[in-house]
């Protein structure tokens, strides 16, 4: 039998995607629809000896092809004529849902209704009757609670049975279609008349919700309780802070560091010296050994020890915002973020630039205006990504061994003051002319899918292996063979080689920042690549490398490193300016590419790259000569 | 007057949704004249506001929500 193509359709925070998640688990792809930046689903799965295709279509309140997502919805729809369109419905707010099944109805287009959310509706009181619901509307209703297994089997043998074949929208809604042919036809001018639309399509709703939708005994619903505490004016803020705070103790402390500390002791420890053995053993090439060991396993394996931390950062937020409390963070901190030139809708993406900025410049992808997704793509790489950390961890421990926390703090606080200071120079400059708007629904709290949280967190983590994979792996090899080779071929000495001619090229710029050794221009150069080199070129150029594998622990291996020729090539003031410029400067290639693939431009991409290099190089020469001049 | 100043706990029926960037999406979302709306809370510093329509909940800005014309509606 051929197979089958099942679109799902319907509102944001109806349990769409955890339909789709629970229809099809792991067997989907994660694309693009083509030419925008608009996530395309599509899942497999068999039933009954057929072939299953579902698509999930983006989350949409209505078809009026305004924004990308809702022209997505009506031209695969209208296109692509999949076999069976689900309208997924949240049962306990049919009213607002049922807007774009009546304009979907409108276009001729059949509906299996699925009525999702049935457990949360009961317990609000609100019984739907489905009979009449499907009577009214002339479609096939199925009743779902998400995550449980026989509704999806139930879906499933929907899917595969000839239900729709018989199907014909009601009278009503015949009727209803002409009503609106009739508005179309009166002449009216097209504002007016797109107004009179809406509101027949909301008196046909009111009418059919009437009949079959009864509300007993409601109480103040649960979410309204817990919004009072959660959403309330002034005491909503300590407790984001909190919140804010949990995340990263469980980041950076708790879970994701201790994991990351086991792998990074992996790597550099049993993986490295096996490796280097065999080998050995083997006879290879001394050059491919350095290659290797130095260059590939130094290089990726410095990079996979972040992904612990940015997958643990990643599954947070997204349970965050199953529950629906990330909706609560936007409405909360949007009096905030609108006086520095963002909306609170953008407050996701941008904590998820403290683990890694390419998924926090996708993320900027739910902004709803043109000017807040441009200013926070722009202004998320300031922030102190998972891979900067090291740096700042590094030399905060080296040159402030007694205060190394609270530096390290102090960074983090300049990326978010740079940030802000970069959006307010934005809003009053290129994007002056644009408005912007907020407008968001507060989805009920919910207890999230654990399924779909995961395999969230696992789409935006994924990036981040994929970079460890190929553009790390590619960079380590290149930053190797500049390392190691000069116009006369291979050689010992480092500091004759091509890196350093580079290095002590792009130096020149630094003369005045107290920091113009090649080691550092280097390290500058190696982190346009990606941020992890500068740590890890520095490690190979000042041959601290064997030193910091035997330490014990951090603070050791600073101490160490003190004595190294690191520790002298930098005084704790160029060591500071050095630490500005590298949390300010250009964004690694990965997030540049980002950029350029979610503003559709290699303008902004090279702007990006440009400003940020020239705002770095301005504020560490100001924190270097100010410095100087108060004595340091 | 318009929902702009509405304060938490008021109950209004919308009379007219004027022009505005959000009018096409306020309508769409239910925001129809006729319908019922609460005023939940407010964020700190007293805007977005929180809203709820239709039987759902909805944050809008104070300066979005002056496009909504509304009539007080008696307890």
């Amino acid at each position: 039998m051929s197979s089958l193509a099942v679109a799902l359709t319907g509102n944001p925070n109806t349990g769409k995607s955890t339909i789709f998640n629970e229809l099809t688990g792991a067997r989907q792809k994660i694309g693009n629809w083509p030419g925008v930046t608009v996530d395309k689903k599509i899942g497999y799965l068999s039933h009954q000896g057929r072939n299953i295709s579902v698509v999930d279509l983006p989350g949409t309140y209505s078809v009026n092809a305004r924004s990308p997502e809702e022209k997505i919805v009506i031209d695969y729809l209208l296109n692509e004529k999949p076999d069976l369109v689900v309208d997924v419905l949240d049962s306990s707010n049919l009213e607002r849902n049922l807007y774009l099944t009546i304009q979907l109805l409108e276009q001729g287009i059949p509906l299996l209704l699925d009525l999702n959310m049935q457990d949360e509706a009961r317990r609000h009181g609100i019984r739907v009757n489905t009979e009449k619901l499907g009577a009214a509307l002339g479609m096939p209703v199925v009743e779902t609670t998400a995550r449980s297994r026989d509704s999806i089997h139930t879906l499933l043998d929907v899917f595969t049975s000839t239900v729709m074949e018989k199907y014909q929208p009601s009278e009503k809604v015949r009727a209803h279609i002409a009503n609106i042919e009739k508005l179309r036809g009166s002449g009216l001018a097209a504002d007016a008349l797109e107004e009179k639309i809406i509101e027949e399509r909301y008196a046909f709703i009111d009418a059919v919700v009437d009949e079959c939708v009864s509300v007993a005994g409601v109480d103040a619903a649960t979410s309204e309780k817990i919004d009072a505490v959660l959403a309330n004016g002034w005491t909503a803020l300590p407790i984001f802070l909190v919140m804010l705070y949990a995340v990263f103790q469980i980041t950076f402390e708790w879970i994701g560091q201790p994991i990351a500390d086991a792998l990074e002791e992996f790597i550099s420890g049993p993986l490295t010296e096996t490796v280097a053995e065999s080998l050995e053993a083997w006879e290879v090439a001394d050059w491919m050994q350095s290659l290797i060991v130095d260059g590939v396993i130094g290089g990726v394996g410095g990079v996979l020890t972040f992904v612990p931390l940015i997958f643990i950062l990643f599954f947070c937020l997204s349970f965050l915002d199953g529950t629906g409390y990330m909706a609560r963070v936007a409405f909360i901190t949007d009096p905030i973020m609108r006086r520095v030139g963002l909306t609170g809708k953008g407050i996701m993406p941008l904590i998820m630039g403290f683990g890694c900025a390419v998924p926090a410049i996708m993320g900027a992808r739910a902004l709803d205006s043109e000017k807040d997704r441009m200013t926070s793509i722009l202004v998320t790489p300031f922030l102190t990504c998972g891979a900067k950390l090291p740096i700042m961890a590094l030399f905060a421990a080296m040159f402030f061994p007694d205060n190394a926390a609270n530096v390290v703090f102090a960074m983090y606080i300049l990326g978010i003051v740079m940030a802000i200071v970069a959006a307010k120079l934005l809003g009053s400059t290129v994007f002056q002319s644009q408005g912007s708007t907020f407008l968001l629904e507060l989805p009920p709290y919910r207890m999230p899918d654990m399924k779909t949280v995961l395999l969230e967190t696992w789409d935006k983590g994924k990036g981040y292996l994929i970079k460890a994979g190929t553009i790390i792996f590619a960079m380590s090899v290149l930053i190797w063979f500049l390392g190691h080779f000069n116009s006369g071929g291979m050689t010992e000495e480092m500091s004759e080689s091509f890196l350093a001619a580079l290095g002590t090229g792009m130096s020149k710029l630094f003369i005045f920042h107290g920091f113009d050794t090649w080691e550092a221009g280097a390290a500058v150069i190696t982190g346009i690549l990606a941020k992890e080199s500068v740590v890890s070129t520095m490690g190979i150029l000042y041959g601290v490398g064997e030193i910091s594998a035997e330490a014990e622990d951090a603070v050791e291996t600073a101490a160490t490193m003190m004595q190294t020729g690191m520790g002298t090539a930098f005084t704790t003031l160029s060591a500071v300016a050095f630490m500005v410029f590298s949390q300010l400067y250009t964004p690694c290639v990965t997030a540049l590419g980002t950029i350029k693939k979610e503003t559709g431009s290699w303008k902004w991409m090279g702007f990006s790259a440009v400003y940020m290099f020239a705002l770095a190089w301005l504020v560490s020469l100001l924190v270097y000569q100010g410095g100087r001049l108060m004595g340091f | 007057m318009t929902l702009k100043e509405g304060t938490s706990g008021q109950r209004f029926v919308i009379r007219a949704v004027t022009d505005s960037p959000l009018k096409n999406r306020l309508m769409t979302m239910g925001l129809v004249p006729g319908t019922a709306v609460t005023v939940l809370r407010s964020a700190p510093l007293g805007d977005p506001m929180a809203l709820r329509v239709r039987s759902y909940h909805l944050a809008l800005r104070r300066d979005d929500a002056a496009s909504i014309q509304v009539e007080s509606m008696a307890n």
